[in-house]
């Protein structure tokens, strides 16, 4: 209907009524969407003549950029790291659920285990677009083996590995596959990790640092290799000290190497990072800040006890406590509550908190030119919010794949 | 011609958006029958063109079956470009409203042929059936549109080399870099604008006041080339009291005198 056709007569549709992120403010401005992209709509008018086939009016809400998690490990009883059954349905499940969340695009993580497992799993878990089956696959996010045993957390202690041979051949014999990677943590203080540092770096994998006891020089060195991420600031690491900043010093470090930047993901649940902490990171160093949810298999399931792999769950509020203890089994807020936490606790601007999770983790991954912006040209993955930053519509590639 | 002196900006703004609407709405644009507007840009129209917006979102006005002409746009500037007209057009006025594309119409500055281009604009006025009315500002330096000092009185659309008054002038849309402004422009003529059945020109601020004066107390002349819409049947001078100020006291109490009648105009239709 619209245009002398120049360039395409898909049809357009025009989002009014909204607040739109762009160049880190809050516009009032339509946003514009054509062949799921974000369509230049000056461009349109004086290039093409061309208008809206369809406007939604978006009743004065806000329009973000979807949400991005680089490290999430399953939910809704799905475990990615197991290997059980249809891997590929177990990742889909999750991935529909999230949209919920008002997340797009998604690492699914995979916690230390034998190689056999990512041999299997590397290859089934592949890159992919998202739609209205669920959040896209941005890469896989190896977390592990290569890691300090004094910092592993929850990880299986029998499956962890160091570098021998060093470098390459260390990493295919454990993965097999680096394809459809995109994040390795690893712990720097292992010898002989500046060969795969820098392999894997130089793949355009995001190396980063975490579960690891490295002191600032060795952490600086690792950057210097090519390592750009640090995996849930403060938690599996040495605290800061200040005569020793270790690995959180990297927030503030004067080492990094000119052009590069260091990002660091944080849990915002309110319950593995304490609010002041999470304030004195982002204050030092806030274009760094990636929220992450980390979220276990019990992320989505009721309030209750749960059985899940060898391990019984007890869900209380946002707490996931392994049954009858009070020792925490992993983190099961969504990556929207973290959004919300982020910002009560720590006063920033809306702004600041929706591209925590949609700009800095895209900036991350080297795919800030299609994803976690609403500029023009880039993929149309975007959520629709209101004031309490409550998600209230989902879509990708200009398509509304959830709403509330 | 009738002179409208008002407080301030934002009266100027108001009372020129409400007689926008009014002479569109008594026009009774429809498919076969336009309204043609020609219109400026700058920052004194930009007050008129907000409330023209309001009354569009509240439902008193439709641009749809309006045709518009801008005065000017720059040679060279590449049309994306912040400080371009289109740019100005697109983001003050065009985004807001009801308009189609192929019903406005701004001279392009980046043609291969610019002499062809101010041709056609021409061209596209007169199959449009002229311009029911042209809305201007006016320059430091009495200009309207480009047409600077010493063009003639009589000029159509053409390419004109900008006056050094002019450019210092808009250096600051391009961070106050001389360097960065564009020399050339296109613009409708004198002529062209005086071709419009009514002609209305907004002029604020004191830095407006000495053109002002030597547009309406002194005679019609080449140098300061607004003063030509002395010879225009019908021309409306829309300004706030600081813009008065280089004017006699006693042109000032003549049309304060009868703002009734004048605000008639602008009445609620």
């Amino acid at each position: 209907m619209p245009s002398n056709k120049s360039v395409s007569d898909a049809p357009i549709t025009q989002f009014v009524s909204c607040r739109i992120l762009k160049d880190h403010r809050l516009q009032w401005e339509d946003l514009w969407v054509r062949e799921g992209k974000i369509l230049n709509p000056e461009k349109l008018f004086f290039d093409e003549e061309g208008f809206a086939d369809h406007k939604v009016d978006c009743g004065n809400k806000i329009i973000a950029p979807g949400f991005i998690d680089v490290q999430i490990n399953g939910g809704y009883g799905i475990d990615f790291s197991q290997a059980s059954g249809d891997i590929r349905r177990g990742v889909a499940q999750v991935a529909k659920k999230i949209l919920e969340h008002g997340v797009t695009s998604f690492c699914p993580t995979l916690v230390t285990s034998p190689p056999d497992i990512y041999h299997k799993v590397i290859p089934e878990l592949r890159v992919q677009d998202g739609g209205p089956e669920g959040a896209g696959i941005l890469g896989i996010h190896l977390e592990g083996p290569f890691i300090s045993e004094q910092k592993r957390g929850a990880h299986p202690p029998k499956f962890l590995r160091t570098f021998k041979a060093g470098g390459v051949a260390d990493l295919m014999e454990t993965y097999g596959h680096l394809d459809n990677v995109a994040l390795v943590t690893l712990a720097p203080e292992l010898a002989n990790s500046a060969a795969a540092i820098r392999e894997l770096s130089g793949r355009g994998i995001v190396v980063s640092l975490g579960h690891s006891m490295a002191d600032l020089s060795q952490a600086e060195e690792a950057v210097q290799n090519g390592a750009i991420f640090i995996t849930h600031l403060f938690n599996a690491m040495l605290p800061f000290h200040h005569r020793d900043p270790g690995i959180v010093g990297l927030l503030t470090s004067d080492r990094i190497p000119p052009g590069r930047m260091v990002y660091y993901g944080m849990i915002a649940d309110g319950i593995h990072t304490h609010p002041a902490a999470l304030r004195i990171a982002h204050r030092a160093h806030p274009a760094g800040l990636v929220l992450v949810t980390d979220a276990v298999t019990a992320m989505g399931l009721p309030p209750g006890q749960h059985s899940l792999g060898q391990q019984q769950i007890d869900i209380q509020g946002l707490h996931a406590y392994v049954a009858g203890t009070t020792t925490l089994s992993g983190s099961i807020a969504t990556m929207d509550m973290c959004v919300r936490h982020f910002r009560e606790v720590s006063g920033c601007t809306v702004e600041a908190a929706l591209e925590a999770a949609s700009l800095h983790p895209a900036q991350l991954l080297g795919v800030s030119n299609r994803k976690g912006t609403l500029e023009f040209g880039t993929d149309a993955d975007f959520i629709v919010l209101d004031d309490t930053l409550t998600v209230r519509e989902t879509y990708i590639a200009g398509q509304q794949v959830w709403r509330k | 011609m009738k002179l409208i002196i008002l407080d301030d900006y934002e009266q100027v703004s108001e009372w020129t958006a409400k007689y926008i609407r009014n002479r569109i709405k008594k026009f009774n644009p429809g498919p076969d029958r336009f309204f043609t507007l020609g219109l400026p840009t700058g920052s004194t129209p930009l007050g008129c063109y907000k409330k023209l917006i309001e009354y569009h979102k509240k439902g008193e006005i439709s641009f749809q079956y309006v045709k518009t002409f801008n005065m000017d746009e720059y040679v060279g500037l590449p049309r994306d470009h912040p400080e371009s007209y289109h740019s100005f057009m697109w983001n003050n006025f065009f985004k807001h409203i009801d308009i189609r594309a192929e019903n406005a119409h701004i001279l392009d500055g980046n043609a291969s042929n610019l002499e062809k281009e101010c041709q056609d604009f021409e061209a596209k006025i007169k199959a449009a059936g002229g311009i029911e009315l042209f809305v201007g500002g006016i320059g430091p330096d009495g200009h309207i549109a480009f047409n600077e000092p010493g063009s003639s009185l009589v000029s159509r659309t053409r390419v004109k080399t900008l006056a050094m008054d002019t450019i210092l002038a808009n250096a600051r849309f391009f961070d106050g870099d001389l360097s960065k402004v564009p020399t050339m422009a296109l613009t409708v003529g004198v002529g062209t604008v005086m071709d419009a059945r009514e002609v209305m020109i907004l002029i604020t601020g004191s830095h407006k006041a000495f053109a002002l004066y030597k547009a309406i107390e002194e005679g019609v002349n080449h140098m300061w080339t607004v003063s030509a819409f002395q010879q225009h049947p019908q021309t409306v001078f829309v300004c706030d009291e600081d813009a008065t100020q280089e004017l006699r006291v006693k042109t000032v109490k003549y049309f304060k005198g009868i703002m009734d009648v004048h605000n008639k105009m602008v009445e609620e239709p």
